[in-house]
Order: C-alpha cells, then structure tokens, then sequence
C-alpha cells in the first residue's frame, strides 16, 4: 500500500524538501493563472475545532486557487465532536469525502491521532500550543522572500514565547539553516519551553539569549518576529491580563531597528503592534498573510502529487 | 539471614534498587499472576549496599523486558534453569513505552480522549528523557 504523506511538524519536510517547497511557492507567486486548474476535482475538508479566520480561509483561499474545492467545520460545536466522536473516527469519515485535510485543534497531537487513522493526507493547521508547521512555511517563505536567505540572520522574538506555537516551529525551522541566531525577548513567565531551550537551542549549538527589554534588543535584528499574547492559552485570567500589553511595538521603537529589518506577526494582532508602524515599509505581516496562501497552494500540490504545470 | 527456597525455572531480577521492588511488581503487572513471586526488600548487596529482588517463577514471556528497562536498565535479569543461572539478559532503555507512564499535559489530546494509547518516546540516551508522542511533554527518569 502507498505511504500517504503528512505535514504535523515544520520538521517532517527535510531542507531540500522545504527549499524545493519554497521554490514552487514563489514560482506560483510569480505565475499564479498557471497554477489555475492544477486541482480540478480535489477537495480539501477544513477540520477546525476552534476558531480561526486567517489560516482556515488562508487554505480554502490557496485549494480554490488550485482549482479545487472546499468542505469542512469552522468550529468543535458544529462537529460531531460535541456530540463526543473521536479524532480517530472524524477523521475515518472525512477520508471518505475529501482528498486532503487540514485540521486544527486545540489540543496538542490531535492531528497526529488523525495522521495514524486517515487514507489522505494530513495537514497540522495548528494543534494548541504546539506546532503550526503551516505557518513556519509561511515564515520562512516571507524571510526567505524579503532578506533573499534563510542563513545568517540575527531573529528577534517578542512576546508570548511559552505558548506562541508558530514561535517554537519557527525556531525548530530556523535551526537547519548555517548561522542563525535567536534573541528571546519575553516577561520570565513566558519564555520559550525547556525543551525547545535544551534539546532544540543547546543541543544544536545555536547562539542565542533570553532578554526582557525589547528597545536594548532591536539593533542587532534583521527580522522582528512579534507574537499575541493569547488569552485561549491561560487558564487564569488575571495573568493573562498582567501580561497583555507587555510589548507594544510603536514607530518611535522602530527607530532602534536597522533600515532593513522586516516585522513578522502571525496575525491577529491586537495591541503588540501600534498601527502606526503599519505604514512603515518594514512592517511585512500583510505581505506575510499573502505568502501564507502561495506556500499552502504548494504544500497541497507536494502532498496530493500534483505535477507542476509546464 | 532470611531464606528464600530456590527457583527451578523462572527469572530472578537482582540489582534492584533498594526500595523500587513494589513499583516494579506493579508496573509488571506481578500482581496479576497466578506463579509464585518473592519480593525481597533491603537485601545487603556488596555493590549497592542495600538491594532489592524479585524472584518469578516461569518463562520469560512473564514480564515485559521493555518495561523494566524503561524503570532501570541496570537491574540484572537472570533466567534459571535446574536452579542455575543460564543466562543473563541485558536490559535497555527501550525507544518507544507505551502505557507505562500516563502524560499530565492537560493540553495534550490523550487528557480528553481516554482510549488512546499514551505512548513515549525517548529523545535522549543521555538524559533518560522520554516525550510524549503526541505533546512532546517531557518525563525525566525522576518523575516516573
């Protein structure tokens, strides 16, 4: 029986696996009318147990510009998941409806548990507080996009760096390419987990530093990475006011970053970016966005096999 | 001195570390046995000091070897033939556990859906580390 392929970790993609992905990201960017038709008669199910507007339409967005269509939930309650089913069986059903999945849940592996019981491929469109593999393609088709490399860069993250999954897939991107290093920047409470730090960072022999003060750490940047802090993520309220509002990014900061340096957010943002920065050419997370749809249009060609049109 | 009559044919764990014969009882699911099983606690060891043994009686087929090398790969296993030891099985840590330690993460799907399997996997020799499958929640040797 053929082996279906599936994306739950950025790092299920080797790096000439990723680069070759990028390529045709940015070859579909480039001539995006040829890639019209590439997926007539496929159907992608959009499996989402918790809210989320970007990266759902963000792939009905890129299987409708491939030419095929689109079927799924926007949320556990109108799924049979509140009437108590299991991912295992939800994801049996769906095998037989769609050609590809992708699934987001807010409890961590669950698109693992769908990998191990589905005839189609899976996509991990973000599984709680744990990978968005999606996304860190994203990213690194916007770095890769807007600095022409993805090694020997200084990478800045900011926030909510215990809880922001598109935060620990990038950097276990980020890791495979030569000369990368990380500023953390986070309150102490919400810095990056101890496995990322130890088994990721330490034991890949990554330069990297954990900071509090986001104006000290903006010169030496060439990418920003800014992240929400996530109310769905705590389960006490009163720290996650406490926290909130610990970085806010205005133009008055940006004048500490380099001419170059681009901002990245994975959007939404509420009150980490000041809108006034918007109009700054390095803001790049509505660029970002758009890149978000060409990087899903090729994931979907690799993992239905879908040959690249002449 | 105690005495324990001897084992004609079973398996005798030795080097236990003084204290763990229990929880090793339990984890192998001695319990549930219908063989004789010896349990000696806080036996003088030259090497250890303090030790404990379990004495099984049958096949090897009792205990799942996995399982013990997961608790302490540096328990000896010793199968007894005609009350001599015939031979000695090296333990160890085994790369995939399952159901031996549960995951506490309450983020990870194993914590709503009760029939999955909780499965480990080990990320570092080094360390003795094991993660969750599913969450990648790490158990350290210490927190089983």
């Amino acid at each position: 029986m053929k082996s279906i392929r599936h994306l739950l970790n950025p790092l299920d993609l080797s790096v000439e696996e990723t680069d070759a992905l990028l390529d045709l990201a940015s070859d579909i960017e480039h001539n995006l009318p040829k890639y019209a038709h590439v997926c007539d008669g496929k159907k992608l199910a959009t499996c989402f147990y918790e809210p989320s507007t970007r990266t759902r339409l963000s792939f009905e967005s890129a299987m409708l510009n491939l030419g095929g269509s689109v079927l799924g939930f926007s949320s556990a309650d109108s799924s049979s998941a509140a009437k108590g089913e299991s991912v295992a069986d939800t994801i049996r059903v769906i095998s037989c409806y769609a050609d590809i999945c992708a699934m987001r849940h807010p409890k961590e592996g669950a698109p693992r548990v769908a990998a191990e019981f589905s005839s189609i491929p899976v996509i991990n469109a973000g599984d709680g507080g744990h990978q968005h593999p999606t996304q860190t393609l994203t990213d690194l088709l916007t770095i890769r996009s807007l600095k022409g490399r993805l090694d020997n860069l200084t990478i800045g993250f900011c926030g909510d760096l215990k809880f922001g999954r598109t935060v620990h897939s990038l950097i276990h991107a980020m890791v495979r390419y030569p000369n990368i290093r990380f500023v953390l920047i986070s309150p102490p409470e919400l810095k990056i987990p101890e496995y990322l730090r130890d088994d990721v960072l330490r034991a890949n022999h990554i330069e990297f530093k954990e900071v509090g003060n986001l104006d000290e750490a903006l010169p030496e940047l060439d990418i920003l990475y800014m992240t929400r802090v996530q109310r769905e993520r705590f389960f006490n309220e009163e720290d996650y006011i406490r926290l909130k509002d610990c970085y806010i990014l205005d133009c008055k900061k940006m004048k500490l970053a380099k001419p170059d340096m681009f901002i990245l957010h994975p959007l939404p943002r509420v009150n980490e970016i000041s809108v006034e920065v918007d109009e700054d050419p390095r803001a790049a997370y509505f660029k970002q966005a758009q890149y978000g749809v060409y990087v899903r249009m090729a994931l979907i060609m690799m993992l239905l096999e879908v040959e690249k049109p002449c | 001195m105690l005495n324990i009559s001897g084992l004609k044919e079973g398996i005798v764990l030795d080097h236990i570390e003084a204290g763990r014969s229990l929880d090793i009882y339990y984890h192998l699911g001695l319990d549930k046995l219908e063989c004789q099983v010896a349990i000696i606690k806080n036996a003088r060891s030259n090497k250890m000091g303090r030790k404990d043994i379990i004495k099984i009686e049958g096949g090897l087929n009792t205990i799942d070897l996995k399982v013990l090398g997961y608790i302490d790969h540096n328990i000896t296993v010793n199968i007894i033939r005609d009350n001599k030891i015939i031979e000695k099985k090296r333990l160890e840590l085994p790369e995939r556990i399952t159901n031996v330690i549960h995951c506490k993460n309450p983020r990870c799907i194993t914590s709503i859906e009760q029939g999955l399997p909780h499965i480990f996997y080990l990320s570092d020799r080094d360390t003795e580390t094991y993660r969750c499958l599913y969450c990648d929640e790490q158990y350290g040797k210490t927190q089983k």
